[in-house]
């Protein structure tokens, strides 16, 4: 049976649509009605792994018309995308019983679900375009939702930097579509194999890169999110660390470099170093925080530098015409760290979440000793800090694992140790939360806490399973075959895209 | 000539916002720079003396019933209009969200200068 693609993209935008009409009177309905369709959304996720098809909106045929594509890249990237926003809409419903204005809220929540939906679907470069500012729209908005002092602060410089990285990357399809005349990404790929690239193209891939390397918050540019994360609603936090930027930032370029205009050494290369910047400047930075949030901000700049360098060395050894073994190994790593992460960062903004709602802060120098009074967020944190830090059984082990293969087959020995390093960097600032949030003396101001009950532990408690349950996605062989292989094969395939796409 | 015009102006939006230190001056610099690339889209799809891109019986070639090669080399590229309209619109919905932003930080801080909004640090 195959899925209407469309529907990954009209059910949270109907149901955004819908929500505000529920109203203040009915907000136990709309939470209902939105968890109802992200957990739909997860269900055709899970059915959609596998799956491969084109949908022509409106039957216009390709080059005429806008099309959807679901390839392996984008189903890894749907799934991903809907367990984390099932797992954060969950914890919500409790969550964001204290903010006024729930429905609009959810209604947000909502559009930012369908424009990631959209990103990772879209056959077209222009409608990227279009669900791209959906997200980011409802993302800008999210983060300044609370209107107090630091949100409305943190949302401006956001949006500002957002803004200026959308108007980039509008500019980068106006001269690819000078250049070459169409808008679809299978033919615009055609064009660039057949001409190469000349000066506008050239000028339009640097373009691209800025613009989405601002969404994707790697190091030169990653100024707004140790301000916007730690804003935003917990839940919200663990929606743009877990996912947005991945969709917005790493998936959109990987589609755009691999597939659209091909990889070339020096691009190889560039991401190569922004990776290792990304790394080794969020380690550094994340370990001197003592504010709870944005210490696992920092972490995220740090961890989408392994997925941006394991896709750039992929790239980097497909360029030079090295082993193709070599390049889908540590395209794998850098594919299932982003699926890894998406999971365990989302659990520790949930948990980091869970804490402040029971403690009423987030400064780690004011917490301590709540290891006691909320065992299950104790546990889940814990869960999730071993993920991220790599320790045997759990997620992040594996794809830290795989990178460190890779890198040490292609000869980058250097790299290697420079991911073991940033490893050790995450376990230091993961010790330093477990150890003053959890461990030593309860402060008599916090006596009262008490842990937090109903759908938030259900949704710590999803996301701590998966965490343990990840490895098995490169243990189990038909699970890596269904699901990550696809993926990869599609970034190493690079050109032939436009191939698969046309039917030439 | 128009075109180095067009990617100035795109450079004037992207200094303002990068240089000024009030919150409206901003805004103004980043819809300078929207601007710039609407111009630079509309300016693709243009043509010196072209004609609406629009199809009615005078545009036929007569028996063939085919587009007259006349038609094609004279009428402007719809695509970018099509493309701008949109833009114009994505663009109006973040104005309205930046401009509410600063609405309220403006109520908030009693000021409108970056340099004094700093509570976020590190």
């Amino acid at each position: 049976m195959s899925i209407p693609l469309p529907v990954f993209v009209a059910v949270p935008l109907v149901t955004a649509f819908l929500l505000p009409i529920f109203g203040r009177k009915g907000k136990a309905g709309a939470t209902v009605l939105a968890n109802l369709a992200t957990v739909s959304l997860l269900v055709l996720a899970v059915a959609s792994i596998g799956q491969s098809g084109v949908y022509e909106i409106g039957k216009w045929s390709i080059p005429l018309g806008i099309n959807l594509v679901l390839d392996g890249l984008s189903s890894l990237l749907l799934l991903a995308i809907s367990v984390v926003s099932t797992a954060a809409m969950l914890f919500s419903s409790r969550y964001m019983e204290r903010y006024t204005a729930k429905e609009k809220y959810l209604s947000l929540f909502m559009l930012m679900v369908a424009g990631m939906n959209g990103v990772v679907l879209s056959g077209d470069i222009f409608n990227l375009f279009v669900f791209l500012e959906i997200a980011s729209i409802a993302s800008y908005a999210l983060v300044g939702f609370g209107c107090e002092h630091e949100e409305l602060e943190a949302s401006f410089k956001y949006m500002v930097l957002g803004s200026i990285a959308s108007i980039f990357i509008l500019f980068g399809v106006a001269l690819v579509y000078g250049n070459t005349g169409s808008l679809n990404m299978a033919y615009i790929s055609k064009a660039i194999q057949g001409s190469g690239l000349n000066a506008g193209l050239g000028f339009a891939l640097c373009l691209f890169i800025v613009g989405f390397g601002l969404k994707a918050a790697l190091v030169p540019f990653h100024a707004w999110l140790p301000d916007a994360h730690p804003s935003a609603p917990a839940p919200i936090s663990a929606m743009l660390s877990g996912i947005l930027i991945k969709t917005l930032g790493v998936y959109a370029l990987s589609r755009v470099i691999f597939n659209v205009f091909g990889i070339s050494i020096s691009v190889g290369w560039l991401l190569i170093i922004l990776g290792l910047l990304s790394m080794v400047a969020g380690a550094f930075l994340a370990i001197g925080q003592w504010d709870l949030k944005r210490l696992m901000a920092y972490s995220s700049i740090s961890q989408i530098g392994y997925v941006v360098l394991g896709i750039g060395l992929g790239g980097l050894i497909i360029a030079k015409g090295g082993n193709l073994a070599w390049a889908s190994l540590a395209i794998l790593g850098g594919l299932f760290h982003l699926v890894n992460h998406s999971v365990y960062k989302s659990l520790l903004f949930l948990t980091s979440g869970s804490v402040e709602m029971s403690t009423g802060t987030r400064q780690m120098r004011q917490m301590g000793g709540l290891a006691e009074k909320m065992p299950v967020t104790r546990a889940a944190c814990t869960i999730a800090s071993a993920s991220i830090v790599g320790i045997p059984p759990f997620s992040g082990f594996w794809s830290k694992l795989i990178l460190v293969i890779a890198a040490i087959q292609a000869h980058f020995y250097w790299v290697a140790a420079i991911i073991v390093f940033v490893s050790l960097c995450t376990l230091i600032m993961y010790l330093k939360v477990q150890r003053y949030v959890f461990l030593g003396e309860l402060p008599a101001s916090l006596r009262q806490t008490e842990e937090n009950k109903g759908t938030m532990l259900v949704a710590m408690v999803f996301l701590a399973c998966l965490c343990v349950l990840m490895g098995l996605l490169v243990i189990v062989p038909s699970l890596k075959a269904n699901i990550l292989e696809p993926a990869v094969k599609v970034l190493t395939d690079g050109l032939s895209y436009s191939a698969n796409l046309i039917g030439t | 000539m128009p075109y180095a015009l067009c990617f100035l102006l795109f450079v004037i939006g992207l200094y303002c916002a990068a240089v000024k230190k009030n919150m409206v001056k901003i805004v103004i610099g980043i819809m300078v720079m929207e601007y710039a690339v609407n111009l630079f889209l509309i300016m693709l799809g243009y043509r010196t003396g072209g004609t609406a891109p629009i199809i009615d019986k005078t545009c036929l070639e007569p028996g063939t019933e085919q587009i007259a090669a006349s038609f094609i080399n004279t009428s402007v590229d719809p695509l970018p209009q099509a493309l701008v309209l949109t833009a114009i619109v994505i663009s109006l919905g973040s104005l309205a969200l930046m401009i509410s932003i600063c609405i309220r930080t403006y109520s908030k801080y009693g000021t409108f200068d970056i340099t004094e909004i700093r509570r976020l640090k590190g």
